[in-house]
């Protein structure tokens, strides 16, 4: 019976099946280096999925190219370049309705000209991984950094994620697929990362071992029926009741909004877990200069609290690695002693900066400042940080 | 002055492997045992257009992302960044600090008086030679421009050792990775030319060993003191 055994626990690749635990907190890891769409590479590699759909743009390609060699190589299911966005958006969808563990990534115009696809993603209750890379939204034309996307995905009713570096992109998406597929959960999940600052960026990471791989996903354990030859897809968006103009249908639609978001409410724990948190905290933990910021913006504060150290101005950062669900409690918490807040933004309508004065409204005394903000694939250099902060407090 | 990070800027063309150049020079930091990362930045990916990328090392962990815009170090990898402003910004030199380096591919003197009064007092240093003749002369191609300008780099700012600049290389090109779709055109364009994958690193080593040597004297008859502290302790676990 040992072979039996065995063979369940090892996939055709030879990798041996663990859990999403085993992968991100016991596993030995190793020393390398690389680049973000590398570790999309590495992280998929060892995340059983079944199947990935492309399509090219600036700057996921890299990273979109290499899940597709990963394919070749044998670890993924099926793979393949869809017609555009769209296609892509609802192709995997319907993959992952059928019961498929799967993953695609896309940036900027990509995300919007998919866009319809990621409100009926949540409303499934599918448990897509969508890598985001974010780049900045046409006219005028930009392939540079920039997370106005974001924005506009904060209420498709998908989590949305932020990673910072290389290290956390390989580690969120593993976490990805363990939260979302919770049954209770069980909404996609949207891993940003700023375009080019981590995709095309190299710098150390340490990975696990390539010979084990996350459990397959259960499909039966998901709060939606899996289509089969016998079970329609959709069939729940098209039952009559639904479509008719009366008060059921307004309160089916309603609620079921609802319970999407609740189901999003229900992963924080699991996101605490995989995560080791939903926010990080980065220099003097006593600083009534506190920088609120997600991904790149939180690098960038983070190199300018240290020279804020050295002119004696204690300062620290508060890193989001979610925005939905967006740490509440624990930004409460870590800017209670907050004299000055600032809110460093790769984009011009500083949407981080809207839903933190949201949480913060009669709950905190502090001065917030939404700045400095950059946009269109502008730098954040560190002494534009500290500028900013030395004009801004007294 | 001792400092904990430093930042290189590589204006360069299309083409000439600037890209590949900052991802060698942060690898190599790294084998040295630095904090490193490099951070390529495209506009539209075509030969001779402009095209910058970024490396940062340092004795402490580098958050910091994006361009550089005060950097430490420029490295000019074609004579046109300044004489056809084929920059990011400009002057090609803006921002630079105190006590920084600037490494310039050409023979010919491109400085104007006005550029060298400001540079000098800032105290800048600043190497200008042929480095394409080294890639001419060495590899017998002018691809491997960017290897005799990372081999001067290292030579002149004096932290990193030639065993780790070769792993560093070999790292590249030993590891399939793609950079970008235009990137493995030119490795295959490479790989025709020199036949075999490694006399091309054979090649491209001796390239950039010998801009180091040159590098090295020009910094040490100069007395320009190393860039960074000896590296911190290797492999510290995540």
């Amino acid at each position: 019976m040992q072979s039996v055994e065995n063979k369940e626990k090892v996939n055709k690749k030879g990798q041996r099946l663990v859990s999403a635990d085993y992968i991100l907190f016991e596993a030995p890891r190793e020393k390398h280096f690389m680049t973000g769409s590398e570790a999309v590479k590495e992280a998929v590699k060892r995340a059983s999925v079944d199947a990935s759909v492309s399509y090219p743009i600036t700057p996921q390609s890299e990273a979109a190219h290499l899940i597709g060699e990963l394919w070749a190589e044998g670890y993924v299911g099926v793979y393949f370049r869809g017609e555009n966005e769209f296609g892509v958006m609802s192709e995997v969808a319907g993959a992952a309705m059928a019961g498929a563990r799967v993953i695609t990534t896309t940036s900027g115009p990509g995300t919007l000209r998919a866009f319809e696809n990621f409100p009926m993603w949540s409303g499934t209750r599918i448990p897509v991984q969508l890598v985001l890379m974010a780049r900045g939204v046409n006219a005028p034309l930009s392939i540079q950094p920039d997370n106005l996307e974001v924005d506009f995905l904060l209420d498709t009713g998908c989590m949305i994620w932020y990673a910072e570096n290389v290290q956390e992109l390989f580690d969120m998406i593993i976490a990805g697929f363990a939260v979302a597929e919770q049954p209770d959960v069980h909404v996609p999940v949207i891993t940003a990362v700023d375009g080019f600052f981590v995709s095309h960026t190299r710098e150390a990471i340490y990975l696990p071992p390539d010979d084990i791989a996350l459990e397959p996903y259960n499909p039966y354990k998901s709060p939606m029926p899996v289509i089969d030859a016998e079970v329609p897809p959709g069939r729940f968006l098209r039952d009559p009741f639904v479509m008719k103009s009366n008060y059921i249908s307004y309160a089916t639609h309603a609620s079921w909004q609802w319970e999407v978001r609740s189901a999003i409410e229900r992963s924080r724990p699991y996101a605490k877990h995989y995560l080791k948190g939903l926010i990080e905290e980065f220099g003097d933990k006593d600083g009534d200069v506190v920088f609120v910021a997600c991904g790149t913006a939180a690098s960038q504060a983070k190199e300018a609290t240290r020279v804020l150290l050295d002119k004696g101005i204690a300062a620290k950062v508060v890193k989001l690695k979610t925005i939905r669900p967006f740490p509440v409690e624990e930004v409460l918490e870590a800017t209670k002693n907050a004299k000055y807040i600032f809110v460093p933004e790769f984009n011009v309508v500083g949407w981080l900066e809207r839903e933190l004065r949201k949480v913060l409204y009669k709950k905190s005394n502090a001065e917030i400042i939404g700045t400095p903000r950059v946009a269109g694939g502008m730098t954040m250099p560190t002494e534009v940080v500290v500028k900013e902060v030395l004009e801004n407090i007294k | 002055m001792s400092r904990k990070t430093i930042s290189i800027r590589m204006p360069a063309l299309g083409g000439q492997g600037a890209v590949t150049a900052a991802h060698i020079i942060a690898t190599a930091a790294d084998n040295e045992g630095y904090y490193a990362v490099s951070n390529p930045f495209f506009g539209a990916e075509k030969r001779m257009a402009p095209s910058e990328s970024y490396a940062r090392l340092g004795v402490v962990p580098i958050y910091d992302r994006g361009e550089v815009v005060y950097p430490d170090v420029i490295m000019v990898f074609h004579p046109q960044v300044i004489t056809m402003g084929k920059s990011y910004t400009m002057p090609f030199y803006s921002g630079i600090k105190e006590n920084g380096l600037i490494l310039i591919n050409s023979e010919e003197d491109l400085l104007t008086p006005e550029d060298k009064k400001l540079l000098e007092e800032k105290n800048v240093y600043v190497l200008s030679r042929d480095f394409t003749k080294f890639a001419l002369e060495i590899a017998g191609t002018e691809l491997a421009t960017n290897m005799a300008m990372l081999g001067a780099l290292f030579g002149a700012i004096g932290i990193v050792s030639k065993p780790s600049i070769e792993e560093g290389i070999k790292a590249r090109f030993l590891k399939k990775y793609v950079a970008s779709g235009g990137t493995a055109t030119l490795d295959s364009a490479i790989e025709k030319k020199f036949k075999r994958k490694l006399e091309l690193i054979e090649k491209n080593l001796a390239t950039a060993s010998a801009a180091y040597d040159l590098a090295r004297e020009w910094a040490q008859e100069q007395g320009i003191e190393p860039f960074l502290p000896p590296p911190p302790s290797k492999e510290q676990a995540a």
